[in-house]
């Protein structure tokens, strides 16, 4: 594999200016994750977690750093998307570097601490690799079933990749009780024609805090790009994690993405992921319910178009007693754009009481779109409740008629449905901001997709 | 005001209205009976332009212009109003931004200007209060989670709101206690207008001792066989559609 | 929790030696040696003095079945199975030629058949229908081991031009139809299984109805495995023509063995323009014991062909037995407005493993696939329901709608459901429901307040869960079902 090789190249290139290189800690966790690589590989369909989506698109694509042409430092009107300007501490990446200049972080409450990773680890690469071995790498999607298992659902070889580059990112620690007001904002912008970066995001928690976290993907001006991102999140007892993330790269760009999430009793980690954006983009959620009580709401939104590709993979993870989760994905797809949903629920032994459902939904406009589904349960313990359902189809015509005996012309009614198919989505997340920012996204996209811009209740209401 | 000649229309090949002629004038409220089956809401949803339906023959002139030559949208904005008999339902599209929307296609069809969010929240707040819906009401999904009572005091509500020139309500009784049924004819009544004509479907006469009617016309296997006053209702009532005959004999 | 306790002890009370079906019948076998070669494949075909194509394409199958590797994507785990311990022929001595009529039958076998309720007898079936008023009658093809012992009611049929006899008598008589249907729904290169059986099976039924006719009477085959130490690979090939319509039962026992026993079947139905075919199943192979020793390998490949437009099939399938069930009855829907139906109670309990649930593939115009999967598991076992319903471009206005139930009984099973929908048709509509229960408290205690035993409330239960499904079967074949149900789970409170 061509692929392979340059990246064998890139590595050996690369591993020595990367910071903190020559520390133990950091040369361990490189050394894993390209072994991780090596091992595993680009997973490609025959791996039954990729079976619907084919990373062969990845041969083509520069696997070297990208290099930005855009002066952001003397460019003071550079559009830096916010769920609330002005508002938020934020870090801001340009084409996977961080950029101090585009960021602001305000006062912190004590407890809480918000850096970019190449600044933790030049600072100290020794506390940098103690924070890092602090979250669990995400896991190959084994479940407990009692048969063999070879190689289901392992994006093993892309986080091994991110390891082995490991260098960029945010880390955010809120310490125990601190409820931080202000959302923080992670933004990654891609200004570049094409290059690739691997940034590690971590999320800290500590029992009873609070905090909202938006996470931005744009472009401006940016191309065939490809963000190869792994997140570790990490919400202690009691806490509340709000979380939300905003693919909108263009439309030549490749993401590919891993969260995963530990949860302590009685804390609650809620994450929202509205793709819109990208030629090919995954977002790939685990979380894991450790403690009794704990609960988690994932819900995503996606709209393809062209011949564009979104996956939504989830894998929520009921280990303890007295859990809940809820999880709602819906899309809408055009043209000759495919769209993928796989989501698993498991319930091990000891996870009684468990209250688990998963909602996907898929409305496919054309003629060439596709819709691929996997809604699975995996259930070990008996008194609980789980459901699913999933459903593809068009607009309901009933519901095209009605509008359209009211007055509304049949192009704007088609794109109030879809609005509303896709609002349903927002509507479960918790934080205000996050929801309107979601909302106001949502309009945008459809806008672009239909060519209508449609009034959304947050317009007629004021709300 | 609607002038329907001859009006034949087929569903799926088959033909349900065999030659409909009908004449309502501004003001008038007309009532069409008939038994199940009859082409009582083939009727409606071809007036008000539901795809599926094919006219074969006849015409329906609406204040002067080609109605059946109109998109449903177009004609709704004409002034043509179908209150449902099922009114469907919409998750995720609040009932104000649905009624915005429509209420500003409209005027915009018509070249008024659009009603800014300010402007439409005063007036919907108005109509609703008339008809005894609350604030969540208005706020929630259209119709999702409505009883049937409020399903219908919803249609008419957006009627209110749209001040259509022709009614047509498609079994509004049906599903509804008596209660609710006043308070639904009591909304439809007080949009009764010289300048606003009704074509009131029912099966039954019960609502028309509520929405009373200038006339009265019997639908049979898809022809208007018999038309009266009033008291026509109160006679069919009493003797049923029996001697309508069957299908065969249309 | 005490009740869970109780549960465990009464489950594990009531299931030993529970498998009233597990007695062997001691009759002489001609066998195979043991193990599988050209050879072994050379010499079935031999015995069953097949023509040449035949052997050739068990052959080419045998030659593809080398290539493969045995799948590993199903939630069942067992050992690996040694494919040469074992005799790829048995046919009890006294069949070798096939008796003329039911007088013939080694008077052992008509035992046998008598002791598992089926009945052999024609003339006391006539007696029993004209008696009762009400009870239909059933022609039987009854499948020894590796081959067909006898059928019951060809004549009646044949006056109907209806075809209904053994497999192998098929290839003898109707070699024409056979060549043209057998593989063409379950290609000899399909899957492991599927393959391993074009290559070596022995014996099973055949069906052909003529244009427009309604088959008069319930067909059935009634397959048990006797000899140890032997595979039963059966076929069948159900062939309804124009117009027609057929409804078909399949029943299966064995007895209690130590070693586990590998049933590896194929099934091919072809349904031409309006025709309907109905085929059911109550599968109660030998499960094994309460410790999971022994019991039944039943990897099957069941699969239907709408090839006509109005054409319909529907399986039904009564799953309790065998210590391991892999098993996916599917249907292709390829004619416009052609009808596809999985109805399916999969009951699992000790250490049973099931892995079944099926696949609609919607190719045709406005193709419509219902599918009710019920899965029940107690004890240490695991019921996982698998399916694929797939819309292809042309399948305009195509409709799905499938609901999956699982219900645990203790908290020691598991219960998975892992469905695949693909869709490339906007007009189509695909709707999958799948909830997860367990036999509350309140409902058991309401049961016992009115009367019932705990195990009559079990039983009352779980059988409301299964209905949509068991009112499915064809009347004879319920009531027998209901009863199976519940003593399968006899004793497991939740």
């Amino acid at each position: 594999m061509a692929a392979i090789a340059t990246l064998k190249d890139l590595y050996e290139t690369l591993s020595p200016g990367l910071p903190g290189a020559g520390a133990a800690g950091l040369d361990r966790l490189r050394a894993d994750g390209y072994a991780r690589f090596l091992a595993d590989g680009i997973p490609t369909p025959k791996v039954e977690g990729w079976k619907y989506t084919n990373l062969r698109d990845l041969a083509g694509v520069s696997l070297a750093p990208a290099q930005g042409t855009v002066d952001t430092a003397a460019n003071t009107d550079f559009d830096v998307p916010s769920v609330a300007p002005g508002e938020t501490h934020r870090l801001v990446f340009v084409d996977g570097a961080f950029n101090a200049a585009l960021s602001a972080v305000g006062p912190l409450p004590q407890g809480v601490t918000l850096d970019s990773l190449r600044d933790l680890i030049e600072a100290s690469p020794a506390y940098a690799a103690e924070v890092l071995d602090r979250f669990p790498a995400p896991k190959a999607d084994t479940g407990l079933r009692v048969g063999p298992n070879p190689g289901r659902g392992q994006s093993g070889g892309l986080v091994g990749l991110n390891g082995a580059f490991l260098a960029e990112g945010a880390v955010l620690t809120v310490g125990e009780g601190v409820k931080l007001a202000q959302p923080v904002e992670i933004v990654f912008i891609a200004t570049a024609a094409d290059g690739a970066w691997h940034p590690r995001l971590l999320i800290d928690v500590a029992a009873g805090a609070e905090v909202t976290v938006a996470e931005h993907h744009v472009a401006r001006g940016g191309g065939a790009t490809f963000a190869n991102i792994v997140s570790g999140v990490r919400v202690g007892e009691g806490a509340i994690l709000r979380h939300a993330k905003f693919q909108e790269e263009a439309e030549t760009a490749l993401h590919l993405a891993s969260v995963t999430a530990t949860v302590a009793a009685s804390a609650t980690y809620e994450t929202f992921v509205l793709t819109t954006g990208g030629r090919l983009a995954r977002t790939d959620v685990q979380v894991r319910l450790e403690g009794s009580g704990a609960s988690t709401r994932v819900s995503g939104a996606y709209g393809v178009d062209g011949s564009r590709h979104a996956d939504f993979t989830s894998l929520i993870d009921h280990v303890a007693a007295n859990c809940t989760s809820r999880e709602v994905v819906k899309g809408v797809i055009d043209g000759r754009g495919r769209a993928v949903f796989q989501g698993k629920i498991i319930v091990r032994p000891d996870a009684q009481k468990t209250d688990g459902h998963q909602l996907n939904r898929a409305l496919l406009l054309s003629d060439t779109a596709e819709i691929d589904a996997k809604p699975e349960l995996e259930i070990y313990a008996d008194d609980v409740k789980c459901s699913h359902g999933a459903t593809a189809g068009e607009l309901d015509e009933e519901a095209l008629f009605y509008l359209r005996a009211r007055g509304i012309p049949a192009d704007t009614a088609r794109a109030l449905l879809i609005a509303a198919f896709l609002d349903e989505v927002a509507e479960e997340i918790g934080d205000k901001r996050l929801r309107g920012y979601a909302m106001a996204r949502i309009q945008e996209r459809i806008g672009r997709l239909t060519g209508i811009t449609v009034d959304t209740d947050a317009t007629v209401l004021g709300e | 005001m609607l002038e329907i000649k001859n009006l034949h229309a087929t569903i799926d090949g088959k033909e349900i209205l065999k030659g409909i002629n009908l004449t309502i004038n501004p003001g008038e409220v007309h009532a069409i009976m008939g038994p199940n089956g009859s082409g009582k809401s083939t009727l409606s949803y071809v007036l008000s332009g539901r795809d599926g339906y094919e006219v074969t023959e006849g015409s329906v002139t609406f204040q002067g212009k080609d109605l059946l030559a109109m998109e449903a949208e177009e004609r709704a904005a004409e002034g043509v109003f179908l209150a449902f008999q099922y009114p469907v339902e919409i998750p995720g599209v609040s009932n104000t931004t649905f009624l915005k929307t429509a209420l500003n296609a409209v005027r915009k069809h018509k070249g008024l200007p659009e009603l800014d969010a300010m402007q439409f929240l005063k007036l919907i707040r108005a109509k609703a209060k008339a008809l005894n819906m609350n604030d969540d009401m208005i706020k929630r999904a259209v119709n999702v989670g409505f009883s049937g009572g409020e399903k219908k005091r919803n249609d008419i509500l957006q009627m209110a709101m749209l001040e259509p020139g022709f009614a047509i309500l498609d079994e509004t009784d049906s599903g509804l206690d008596i209660d609710a049924l006043k308070l639904v004819a009591d909304g439809v009544n007080s949009l009764r207008s010289p300048e606003r004509s009704m074509l009131v479907i029912t099966h039954y006469q019960r609502l028309l001792s509520y929405i009373v009617p200038d006339h009265v016309h019997v639908l049979a296997y898809g022809k208007i066989v018999r038309s009266g006053g009033k008291e026509l209702a109160l006679e069919l009532e009493a003797k049923g559609y029996a001697e309508f005959g069957s299908p065969e004999a249309a | 929790m005490a009740a869970t306790e109780q549960t465990v002890e009464q489950v594990r009370a009531v299931t030993e030696q529970k498998y009233k079906y597990g007695f062997t019948t001691e009759i002489e076998s001609d066998l195979a040696p043991k193990g599988l070669n050209e050879d072994i494949v050379r010499f079935i075909s031999a015995k069953k003095g097949e023509p040449e194509w035949l052997l050739e394409w068990r052959l080419q199958a045998y030659r593809h079945w080398l290539t493969m590797e045995e799948p590993t994507w199903a939630m069942v785990d067992f050992p690996k199975i040694d494919y040469q311990d074992s005799h790829y022929y048995a046919a009890p001595k006294a069949a070798k030629d096939k008796p003329k009529s039911l007088d013939e039958v080694d008077p052992e076998l008509l035992a046998t058949y008598e002791k598992l309720g089926i009945p052999l007898k024609e003339q006391a079936i006539l007696a029993g229908v004209e008696g009762a008023g009400e009870m239909p009658a059933v022609a039987v093809d009854a499948v020894f081991d590796s081959v067909s012992v006898a059928t019951t009611f060809k004549k009646k049929l044949e006056e109907k031009g209806i075809i209904f006899c053994s497999i192998s008598e098929a290839i003898r008589e109707h070699p024409e139809l056979v060549r043209k249907y057998m593989g063409s729904v379950v290609p000899y290169s399909d899957n492991y299984y599927a393959t391993l059986n074009c290559a070596v099976f022995t014996d099973g039924s055949f069906v052909y109805i003529p244009k427009g006719v309604r088959c008069p009477m319930e067909l059935s085959t009634y397959f048990r495995i006797n000899a140890s130490n032997t595979g039963q690979f059966e076929r069948t090939l159900i062939i309804a023509d124009e117009g027609s319509y057929v409804s078909y039962l399949e029943g299966c026992t064995a007895p209690m063995r130590d070693e586990n026993q590998l049933h590896a079947a194929v099934v091919e139905l072809v349904a031409m323009d309006d025709a309907t075919i109905k085929y059911s199943t109550v599968q109660n192979w030998y499960p094994g014991d309460e410790n999971g020793k022994g019991g039944i390998y039943n990897f099957v490949t069941k699969r239907g062909a709408c090839r006509g437009k109005n054409s319909k099939i529907s399986w039904t399938q009564v799953e309790t037995g065998s210590a391991i069930t892999w098993k996916y009855p599917s249907c292709i829907l390829q004619g416009d407005n052609s009808v596809g139906e999985f109805y399916s109670v999969a009951i699992t309990n000790n250490y049973q493993q099931a892995d079944t649930g099926t696949k609609m593939i919607h190719i045709g115009k406005n193709t419509r696939s219902t599918i009710v999967a019920k899965g029940i598991s107690a004890g240490k076992a695991q019921s996982t329901y698998r399916g694929l319903v797939r819309i292809l471009p042309k399948a305009e206005g195509a409709r799905n709608y499938t609901q999956c139930d699982s219900l645990l009984i203790g908290d020691k099973c598991g219960a998975h459901t892992v469905p695949y929908i693909e869709s490339r048709n906007r007009t189509a509509r695909v709707e999958h429901e799948a909830t997860t229960a367990k036999i509350s408290e309140d409902q058991l205690f309401y049961c016992r307040a009115r009367g019932l035993s705990e195990e009559d409330a079990v039983g009352l239960i779980v059988n409301g869960f299964c209905r949509e499904v068991l009112k499915e079967l064809p009347m004879e074949f319920a009531v027998e079902a209901q009863k199976l149900v519940a003593i399968s789970l006899e004793g497991s409170v939740g």
